[in-house]
């Protein structure tokens, strides 16, 4: 059977029941909720979480959160409006601009990103990038892109201090985000969906205790082919389906492979898949145009982002077990 | 071992490994054995940077100059040819 994108390929009717029934029983068994809340992003992953979670529990029982500021794109808050009111479920819109200015969040960007760019001011726009894209098997370098008032652009390395600043200080977006969908679960006697896909969650592309909590993450299993695909079996509108995955955390549109991931998410998808079922590189490779060695390259990568990133997956870390405390969902012994 | 390798070993062993050598080798990939990641390879410039007064290019932050001990004296070497 030869190895193509078809080979990711999901029935979406069965996956789309077998994760209603699965919200069903968390939400009863385990977290003992009524429903669930769903930031909304405008982008593919939530917007098919939030359907998910209609198609489940009825719209009644979804929460949708609407967490604009100053720097989002304008697409994200028309588009997550848009599915809100297309799943009529009920919302609301919490612009955290102010919350971030009293976190200091803008001050200490801009401060930050000055010691690298002299003369970077709060009126420039700016995006981190790596160059992991060019050469996965070497390290990734971090580089500020910083655009002027009058569009002249500049790219400068980070050294270390100011790159830790730097995401030290964007962070503040996921964790203050993250801290209203529990606000509002908490006053709905709700639980939080998470929205990550599995190249996120398998690559660590999250914020510890920003979007990287959820007391549910629907669709963590699934690759990124496979949530377009229940995007369009449920119906979530074309715009949204064929908007480009973005981190919209930065002030300059930022592709999440520009970013973080090492190629794009068609073939990262591939990349992944591949290695985790065995397949030889050379099949990955012919299915995802690239070279072989380019494919060993990326699963090399693929196991040096894991390694880095597990500590944000780790709940606390105990000194000595306390036995009586069981998590993964097992029941307690009693 | 030379001066320079010596300060690096012990630089990677006080920064990343908590004083704890773990029989580490001079040759040893710092990627490969997990000692280093992304973040931790811009400390070990800034370190190379302020102890050994050089200035480390985009183009040179690569596995080859920076992978391991004796990747990051080979370096000094060629970047510093009349110091040891």
């Amino acid at each position: 059977m030869t190895f193509t994108r078809q080979s990711l390929a999901i029935d979406p009717a069965k996956e789309a029941e077998r994760i209603s029934e699965a919200l069903r029983r968390f939400l009863s068994k385990d977290l003992h909720r009524r429903g669930l809340v769903v930031g909304l992003s405008g982008g593919v992953d939530s917007s098919v979480v939030a359907s998910l979670a209609v198609r489940a529990l009825g719209k009644d029982r979804v929460f949708g959160l609407l967490m604009p500021e100053r720097e989002s794109s304008e697409d994200t808050l028309r588009l997550s409006e848009g599915i809100a009111r297309a799943l009529g479920i009920q919302f609301a819109k919490e612009d955290i601009t102010i919350l971030l200015e009293a976190a200091g969040f803008y001050r200490r960007y801009q401060e930050s990103v000055a010691t690298v760019v002299p003369g970077f001011e709060s009126n420039w726009k700016s995006k981190l990038v790596t160059s992991g894209s060019n050469d996965p098997a070497g390290f990734t370098v971090f580089s500020i892109v910083a655009e002027s008032p009058n569009g002249n652009r500049i790219q400068k390395r980070l050294p270390l201090k100011a790159y830790l600043e730097i995401v030290a200080a964007t962070n503040f977006k996921q964790r203050i985000r993250k801290m209203l969908e529990y606000h509002h679960a908490d006053r709905l006697n709700f639980a939080v969906a998470g929205t990550p896909n599995r190249l996120e969650y398998d690559q660590g592309f999250f914020v510890k205790n920003g979007d990287g909590s959820a007391d549910i993450k629907p669709i963590a299993h699934l690759y990124k082919c496979q949530v377009y695909a229940l995007g369009h079996y449920l119906g979530v509108p074309a715009e949204i389906l064929s908007r480009p995955p973005t981190t919209d955390t930065y002030s300059l549109p930022q592709g999440q492979d520009e970013f973080f991931f090492a190629v794009p998410v068609e073939q990262l998808d591939l990349c992944l898949y591949g290695k985790n079922h065995g397949i030889e590189p050379e099949a990955v490779a012919n299915a995802a145009s690239l070279k072989a060695e380019h494919v060993r390259a990326i699963w090399k990568d693929i196991d040096r982002k894991r390694a880095t990133t597990r500590p944000l997956h780790l709940p606390p870390l105990l000194v000595e077990k306390v036995s009586e405390i069981q998590l993964n969902g097992e029941a307690p012994k009693i | 071992m030379t001066e320079a390798k010596e300060k690096i070993r012990q630089f990677v062993i006080s920064n990343f490994l908590f004083g704890q050598d773990n029989g580490l080798t001079a040759n040893a990939s710092f990627l490969e054995q997990g000692i280093i990641d992304s973040t931790g390879v811009l400390e070990l410039v800034a370190f190379v940077e302020s102890q050994f007064g050089i200035k480390v290019e985009d183009a040179e932050l690569i596995p080859d100059n920076f992978d391991s001990i004796d990747a990051v004296a080979a370096y000094l070497g060629r970047k510093r040819p009349t110091h040891k």
